[in-house]
């Protein structure tokens, strides 16, 4: 865990907007740069806390890879209320505090020498990209890479260039669905579980990392117990209400698991019994 | 570590001692009712309260309080502000020390918390043992809070004219020392304390049917217990009890900007799991939605995570949110109720 001097726990840091991106109506990636030339430190699946000052904070998952930080990293943000949809006003040159890096992770070390299955429904795919691009810049680490992604409409689909570099890879299997095509979709149609009648899994050599809508989790952990992927190889990223991202406030509670401290990412055997996760 | 002997005619000379170097803070009357506020007059203490509407918490975690200040405008870094002064409380009952451990536990584990930390590292703590139960509605026999050896700086005891002083803590026996003419206690000074103190037991009732150290083992099994719907259906999730616990100590985060619009503060508040937007985040989605939900994890917290977390059970029985609830629901009634 990393260490913070306790009367600076709270305090962000004013981090500078360098780049910003529209990925759809409601979605912008902030490439964001920390004060004295810090390096963010984070690993793949963790969170900051970013402020506005006087509208207030919200957690947001990194969602670049460490591998390819260059003294910054990149924020998916998709505007849902006040704090999101001011940071959608901002430009690169305005300031935003920063908190963080926070929570534990995806085990990086544990996935190596294994198959890799994401699957990613909607702004899910935000934090696992982050893994996503440390695995395929660490190529040679791990065996088959295979991603799923679903959105809901074609419009909602994110990082649509990389999307088309992961695709165009004869490492990497990538598969992508719609809830609902529009007039112009060619691609599959049908919820994210439909994916997984294209591909075969060697069960016991794969790991799986989730993140998506709550409803989401259900239907792919069916999936994948079907196709008897152990439960001590599967990681979720799970999402809660935060208001301070350090084990305090009391907000993000799953029973007795804190998402801020004990997740956000958790292997599926940490949480199977905990009623409140899923 | 040394029990002193104190005339409780030297009080109020040991209290005006002590004011003149820290703030002075302790029970005094606020109409039929007790509550902990500053003493300005030595006379207005009341050792002898039975219980206090807000338990001590509120000088370590107080009701609201700033974290920060910062400007709106401008790249300007924000200030963090930890507002702190040296502090001695008298007069608290052993069910709220045991309370604190559970909340310097939870403010010091994994990322150490300045603003409670510098509050609670100026604080002296003078807690006073019970001889009498409060009243109907605590049950501090039962979660093993009657007593305590440990977690003071110094702890009075009425034996008639004086006050027995255990000292718990070289800063306790410094104050002590300074501010009072207490004496050693002798022999029989220590015999008429045990005396007191065996005396007293008999007169508290045991209240839980079954031993406190299974209560989290009886927790853990309750968990789809029907319970929590009967109790749901007279709950109101009005929040009271969460507010008046000893060991709540969740909050929530405020940013607040000044009328011109420049100079603002972030600050945090105590907040309520028994309130419906607690676990609600922004897409709509709450993971507590059901009143029988955050009522399960209320009495979950107070029998069973706190202990798993902090080695200490988060209720210490001092009745406060029995007391307050409209609805009746006391922690003793629902533990015996699921051990039936
Ligand atoms: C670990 C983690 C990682 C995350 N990663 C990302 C990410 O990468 N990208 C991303 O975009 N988001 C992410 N989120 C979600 C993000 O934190 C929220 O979207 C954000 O907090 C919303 O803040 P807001 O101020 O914009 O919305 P708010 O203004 O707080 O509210 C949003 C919506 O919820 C409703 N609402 C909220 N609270 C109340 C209330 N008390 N009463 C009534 N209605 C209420 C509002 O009406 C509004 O429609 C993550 C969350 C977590 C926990
Ligand atoms: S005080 Fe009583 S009525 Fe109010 S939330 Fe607590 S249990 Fe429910
Ligand atoms: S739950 Fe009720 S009785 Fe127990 S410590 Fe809290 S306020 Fe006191
Ligand atoms: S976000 Fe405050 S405890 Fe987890």
């Amino acid at each position: 865990m990393t260490q913070i001097a306790e009367e600076l726990l709270y305090l962000p840091v004013m981090a500078k907007v360098l780049e910003v991106e529209s990925l759809t109506e409601l979605e912008k990636l902030f490439l964001i740069q920390l004060p004295d030339g810090h390096s963010l430190g984070n690993a793949p699946g963790q969170f900051v806390e970013v402020s506005l000052f006087g509208i207030g904070e919200a957690p947001i998952s990194v969602s670049s890879s460490p591998s390819r930080s260059n003294g910054a990293f990149e924020l998916c943000i998709r505007r849902v209320g006040d704090l999101t949809n001011a940071l959608h006003t901002l430009q690169p040159g305005d300031t935003v505090g920063i908190r963080g890096p926070f929570g534990h992770g995806f085990s990086l070390e544990k996935m190596k020498g294994k198959d890799i299955l994401f699957a990613a429904g909607g702004l899910g795919l935000a934090p696992l990209r982050s893994l996503i691009n440390q695995v395929l810049d660490e190529r040679g680490s791990f065996g088959r890479v295979i991603i799923l992604y679903g959105t809901k409409q074609p419009k909602e689909i994110l990082f649509k260039e990389e999307l088309q570099e992961w695709a165009d890879r004869k490492d990497v299997e990538f598969h992508l669905t719609v809830d609902r095509g529009d007039e112009t979709w060619r691609g599959n149609v049908g919820v994210i579980t439909t994916l997984f009648s294209k591909i075969a899994l060697n069960s016991r050599n794969t790991v799986a990392a989730i993140c998506g809508p709550p409803i989401m989790y259900r239907f792919v952990l069916m999936e994948l117990m079907g196709k008897g992927i152990p439960e001590t190889q599967i990681y979720l990223s799970l999402e809660r209400r935060m208001k301070c991202g350090v084990g305090k406030c009391g907000h993000c509670q799953i029973n007795n698991l804190y998402c801020c401290l004990d997740g956000p990412v958790f292997k599926y055997s940490q949480i199977k019994g905990v009623e409140e996760a899923l | 570590m040394s029990l002193w002997i104190i005339d409780k005619s030297a009080m109020a000379t040991f209290v005006a001692n002590v004011m003149g170097d820290y703030r002075v803070v302790g029970p005094k009357a606020k109409g039929p009712q007790f509550a902990f506020d500053e003493i300005e007059d030595p006379a207005e203490l009341r050792l002898d309260y039975n219980t206090s509407i807000l338990p001590p918490k509120k000088y370590f975690q107080p009701q609201e309080e700033r974290l920060m200040t910062f400007k709106r405008n401008g790249d300007s870094a924000p200030e963090a502000v930890i507002e702190a002064e040296a502090t001695v409380i008298f007069g608290v009952h052993t069910c709220d020390l045991h309370a604190m451990r559970v909340l310097d536990q939870a403010f010091t584990q994994n990322f150490p918390d300045a603003h409670y930390l510098t509050r609670r590292r100026q604080a002296l703590l003078i807690g006073i043992e019970c001889l009498e139960p409060c009243d109907e509605h605590s049950f501090c026999k039962s979660m093993g809070t009657l007593t305590i050896s440990e977690g003071y700086d110094l702890h009075l005891t009425d034996l008639g004219d004086v006050y027995a002083v255990d000292v718990g803590s070289e800063e306790g026996l410094t104050l002590l020392k300074t501010y009072s003419d207490a004496r050693l206690a002798t022999e029989s000074d220590m015999q008429q304390l045990n005396r007191a103190l065996s005396a007293k037991w008999p007169r508290f009732p045991y209240k839980l049917e079954l031993d406190v150290d299974e209560l989290p083992a009886l927790m853990s099994q309750s968990y789809n217990n029907p319970i929590w719907e009967t109790l749901a259906e007279k709950c109101l999730a009005c929040g009271t009890c969460n507010i008046v616990c000893p060991t709540c100590f969740c909050f929530n985060v405020y940013d607040e900007v000044d009328l011109n619009l420049e100079n603002g503060e972030r600050s945090r508040r105590w907040d309520s799991c028994m309130l419906d937007v607690f676990a609600r985040v922004a897409g709509g989605e709450n993971f507590r939605e059901q009143r029988s939900a955050r009522l399960r994890h209320r009495f979950m917290r107070k029998g069973l995570y706190l202990v798993e977390r902090y080695k200490h059970l988060g209720c210490v029985g001092c009745g406060r949110c029995a007391r307050l609830c409209l609805a009746d629901i006391s922690p003793i009634n629902v533990f015996n109720e699921l051990h039936e």
